[in-house]
């Protein structure tokens, strides 16, 4: 089978169960296809060797009751790996080697996947275009020079380009559904406290949720239903019921009720957002689902109050970076100068803006007007959705205000990036889930997504409208493989 | 400086000063595992060899609050009658240093999980409250290592995450006496508890010492000084002295104190600045993300406090009652629980006819001379309980004099002895048969004819020599009631 790498996750696992294909095969073609595919540089550290190693002693004795038997896949690079390097983008990171593993890639790995390697992020997954990260930009499969996205730019690139069959992200304000919506990839964004962040490099820990990203909707409820797990190493981990999202799966999503929040037609959105809004409605419409206009009032605060609370956890959480224990360390003349210098060096320019902006909103005579007002702001834009919720089932919004951008269009412009995250903060600050699906393109033919957001832990809800939807959409992605010589 | 009973006041010229102290003691939480992390607690292990990944703050790490912590903290705040608050927040307090691998340090800033609560003090002129404003929980750092090397700083992080609690009093203390007896009061009470071990030597126990000083019978409080992290009671005390007197100095002089935070020079006796209130660090306190608010239930409390121990005040005023012995002794054998415990035990084993006077002089005489010589806690006494107590019940039916006891107790202290087997083995049974003690005090009467004489005469302090003779004779084993009746009689 030369087209191994083109399957999907469903139809890997189905092949390999009916033993039409190995896991050495099929580890070996995304191994071959990952390695013809360095320009795009969706890789930070990649483990072929030990990864087929790993595919062969799975042939030997294949347990094949489990979900992803002998599946080969990467990770972004956030996710700690034991014994591999994970460096979260970053050079202060660069030399780093966990003795442990996150819990996600853990339940990843007990359910038979096979690690390939570690995939590009931004650092510390802080921006939207994979241009933040010390080992470089990431191309998306789409076009040459176009940005894949970010923060999980790698991952987005990766699956797109078909060098993973499914892959994991973190989402702290669109870091899965952004670079998703960009490379005409599916990434689901769970309810937070749905997966564990034990392990997992943290920028703001309040925020940070990790999610899967696949080509198909149906991929990426099998892949939740195995990352996410009550985990006691984590005291933000909510012990719910759990769904097995690939078996409930249905695309009967009769008398739904989906809300289109009128807050989100932002000044200046392009037309052809507003124009795949209304796709979107029609499609719902066609589905069976009804569709309700709703309201949430506070949705425009919520991009300053996501850039005060998401820097000040970080500018805390990434104090530990300092030189002393782990990581990179500079040389100084004594413990001050050896921090400065340490951080200096070891943390690019946007992770030290947003550390400086944290540690400004958390400053004693400024901590009233911003962060404690962001933190109540933050409130009233969850009681927004409860509102709204006690009308509708699930919200349908455009993923993101427009396609790609080209590589280095933004980058001198933090407050034009930080706009890309407008519909997807508000959902991370409410915790909720939300799911971002490929539904169509520009007219420059780049892929553009629509998001649904659903009640919390209702992540069900939101991958059946997906999946219902996905269905109607029959979104084609058009990867030409350009860089593949 | 006048020192009236009760009043310590400094004078100056015209002037006389009153010194205001606050106490900020931390005080380490007795348990096996660190607040937030599974690691062992254990003192004196090798540098860094109890250290979890969470203790080291390796990325991705999260902390998991330690029930067992919680229930101390409430135990502890039960103990204080303080409020307990079924509410409480984690917060990160964040600054750089090498020790301190998180770059914050978990603590409650905002909402404690104890509130106001009091401790009483038994001062020589009487009872005093102190208030608690709160008690709340906190890991510690790990520990610099300066002296090790002449270039670099070695880091352990042994202590790294260790549950703490800090006790804020009110500044309702007024003298380093006070503060002596603070210090004591709240191990004491922390020590019945079981909830913190109160060895200073180890670092369980240390405090930050807040000094003001005002204009007696001023209501104004004056500017205050903060000595940081004092680590004996003896420490504190020439602390505060140096540096209330330094602050009055700086007022008569005309000059104002700053508010500032000190260290205490325990080789020169004195205290210097460390930083002003202008170098203070900004800890930009925020709630820590990682960790849900605390609560805790109705019930939980209400099963903790069930299971809290007769505590110093309960159990002195249940000696004065039950024992019949005085406020100061009953202060004494309660503020330690294993001495209140030896005590108790040494009640039970009396028997019916107890002699409480005999106990109490015994174990505060005596014993306390022993254990003090040998620097030996009461805990690991040579004499146990049982047969102290016998030794006092031989006293008391008159098998031993008072004088032979302490012989015997002497011997007793090599290996646990029984006194009755020395009392045997010995011969040192006191001679109570009044046969025998008349035949021999015929005789020295006899020996001693003109002294006898000279007695009856009127020379009345020559009874005291017949006795000595007599207990001389029989070595020390006769009966001296008898020998005072018998002699009373025949001359």
């Amino acid at each position: 089978m030369s087209d191994i790498t083109k399957q999907s996750l469903s139809e890997l696992v189905k092949n390999i169960k009916d033993k039409k294909l190995s896991s050495e095969e099929v580890t070996k073609a995304f191994i071959d296809r990952s390695e013809k595919s360095k320009e795009l540089n969706a890789y930070i550290t990649e483990d072929y060797s030990s990864a087929l190693e790993k595919a062969k002693k799975f042939d030997q004795k294949p347990n094949l009751d489990l979900k992803l038997p002998g599946i080969p896949m990467a990770v972004k690079d956030l996710f700690c790996t034991k014994d591999i390097r994970t460096t979260a983008g970053s050079k202060i990171l660069n030399n780093f080697v966990p003795s442990y593993e996150s819990t996600v890639t853990q339940n990843i790995w007990n359910e038979g996947a096979i690690l390939l390697g570690k995939l590009n992020c931004d650092e510390f997954a802080m921006g939207s275009s994979n241009e933040t990260s010390f080992f470089g930009n990431v191309q998306n499969p789409i076009d040459k020079n176009l940005v894949p996205g970010g923060s999980s730019g790698g991952s987005a690139s990766a699956v797109a380009g078909q060098l993973t069959p499914i892959t994991i992200g973190t989402d702290t304000g669109g870091s899965i559904r952004q670079p998703a919506s960009f490379t005409g990839t599916v990434g689901l964004k769970p309810t937070y406290g749905s997966c564990s962040r034990y392990g997992i490099v943290a920028f703001a820990s309040s925020l940070d949720q990790a999610g899967p990203m696949a080509q198909n909707v149906k991929d990426c409820a099998l892949l939740q239903e195995v990352i996410s797990s009550y985990d006691s190493k984590d005291s933000t981990s909510i012990d719910f019921k759990r769904n097995i999202y690939s078996k409930e799966l249905t695309n009967n999503i009769k008398g739904k009720k989906i809300g289109i929040p009128k807050e989100y037609r932002v000044d200046g959105m392009p037309k052809e957002i507003e124009e795949l809004w209304q796709k979107g409605i029609r499609y719902a419409k066609d589905c069976g689902a009804e569709i309700v206009d709703i309201s949430l009032p506070h949705t425009s605060y919520a991009l300053p109050t996501y850039y005060i609370v998401a820097p000040a956890e970080a500018s805390s959480n990434l104090a530990r970076y300092d030189g002393v224990k782990y990581g990179f360390r500079a040389k100084g003349e004594n413990l001050i100068d050896m921090y400065e210098k340490t951080r200096s060096e070891g943390f690019g320019a946007e992770v030290q803006r947003r550390i400086m902006i944290g540690t400004y909103v958390l400053s004693s005579g400024y901590y009233d007007a911003y962060y404690l007002k962001a933190q109540k702001v933050r409130k009233l834009i969850k009681n927004d959705f409860d509102e709204a919720y006690k009308k509708v089932d699930a919200i349908l919004t455009p993923s993101t205000p427009s396609s790609a951008f080209k590589i280095g269009e933004k980058k001198d412009d933090p407050v034009s990036m930080y706009l890309n995250d407008i519909f997807t903060v508000p959902v991370n600050l409410a915790g909720l889930p939300g799911i971002s699906i490929p539904a169509g393109h520009d007219s420059k033919g780049y892929p553009l997504g629509l998001q649904i957001i659903g009640k919390a832990f209702d992540e069900q809800n939101i991958l059946n409208i997906a999946y219902a939807m996905e269905e109607k959409i029959a979104f084609k992605n058009n990867i030409t493989d350009w860089w593949i010589k | 400086m006048s020192k009236d009973k009760s009043e310590y006041l400094i004078d100056r010229k015209d002037n006389q000063y009153e010194v205001v102290i606050g106490l900020e003691v931390h005080a380490q939480v007795t348990s096996e595992s660190k607040l937030f992390s599974s690691s062992s607690t254990k003192f004196g292990a090798e540098p860094n060899t109890q250290v979890s990944l969470v203790d080291a703050a390796f990325p991705g790490m999260l902390p998991v609050i330690n029930e067992f912590c919680v229930k101390q903290a409430i135990k502890t705040g039960i103990g204080l009658n303080a409020k307990i608050n079924k509410r409480s927040v984690f917060d990160r307090k964040n600054y750089f240093y090498a020790d301190l691998p998180q770059g914050y340090q978990i603590s409650q800033f905002k909402d404690p999980i104890v509130g106001e609560g009091k401790v009483i003090l038994d001062m020589p002129d009487g009872q005093k409250e102190i208030g608690i404003e709160r008690l709340h929980l906190e890991q510690d750092a790990g520990k610099s290592i300066h002296d090790l090397d002449p270039q670099n700083t070695f880091v352990d992080l042994n202590r790294s995450g260790v549950a703490l609690m800090e006790i804020v009093s009110k500044p309702d203390l007024r003298n380093p006496d006070e503060v002596s007896a603070y210090i004591k009061k709240l191990r004491s009470i922390m020590r019945y508890l079981g909830t913190c071990d109160g060895n200073m030597q180890e670092g369980s126990l240390r405090a930050d010492v807040n000094v003001s000083v005002r204009l007696k019978d001023s209501k104004d409080l004056g500017t205050r000084c903060e000595i940081k992290n004092v680590n004996s009671i003896k420490f504190m005390q020439m602390a505060i002295d140096y540096e209330a007197n330094r602050q009055v100095d700086l007022i008569e002089e005309g000059k104002s104190v700053d508010q500032e935070t000190r260290l205490f020079d325990t080789k020169k006796n004195e205290t210097r600045s460390m930083r002003s209130k202008e170098d203070a660090h900004d800890y930009r306190y925020f709630p820590d993300p990682d960790l849900l608010p605390l609560e805790v239930s109705d019930d939980f409390i209400e099963k903790l406090k069930a299971d809290i121990p007769e505590l110093p005040d309960d159990k002195k005023k249940r000696f004065i009652d039950e024992f019949k012995i005085s406020s100061y002794e009953a202060t004494i054998l309660v503020s330690d629980i294993d001495t209140a415990k030896y005590f108790e035990e040494v009640v039970a084993k009396m028997g019916k006819n107890k002699d409480m006077k005999l106990a109490v002089n015994w174990i505060t005489g005596e014993l306390f001379a022993v254990l003090n010589n040998k620097n030996l806690e009461i805990s690991e006494s040579p004499i146990s309980a049982q047969n102290l107590a016998k030794l006092i019940n031989l006293i008391k039916n008159g098998t031993i004099s008072g004088k032979i006891a302490k012989t015997i107790f002497e011997l007793m202290m090599d290996g646990d002895k029984d006194p009755q087997i020395i009392v045997q083995e010995k011969g040192l049974k006191q001679e109570s048969d009044p046969k025998a003690l008349e035949a021999l005090i015929d005789k020295i009467i006899n020996d001693n004819r003109e002294k006898a004489v000279e007695y009856k005469q009127g020379k009345e302090k020559l009874f005291g020599f017949f006795v000595g003779q007599a207990m001389k004779a029989s070595g020390g084993k006769a009966n001296p009631q008898l020998i005072n009746e018998i002699l009373k009689k025949k001359l």
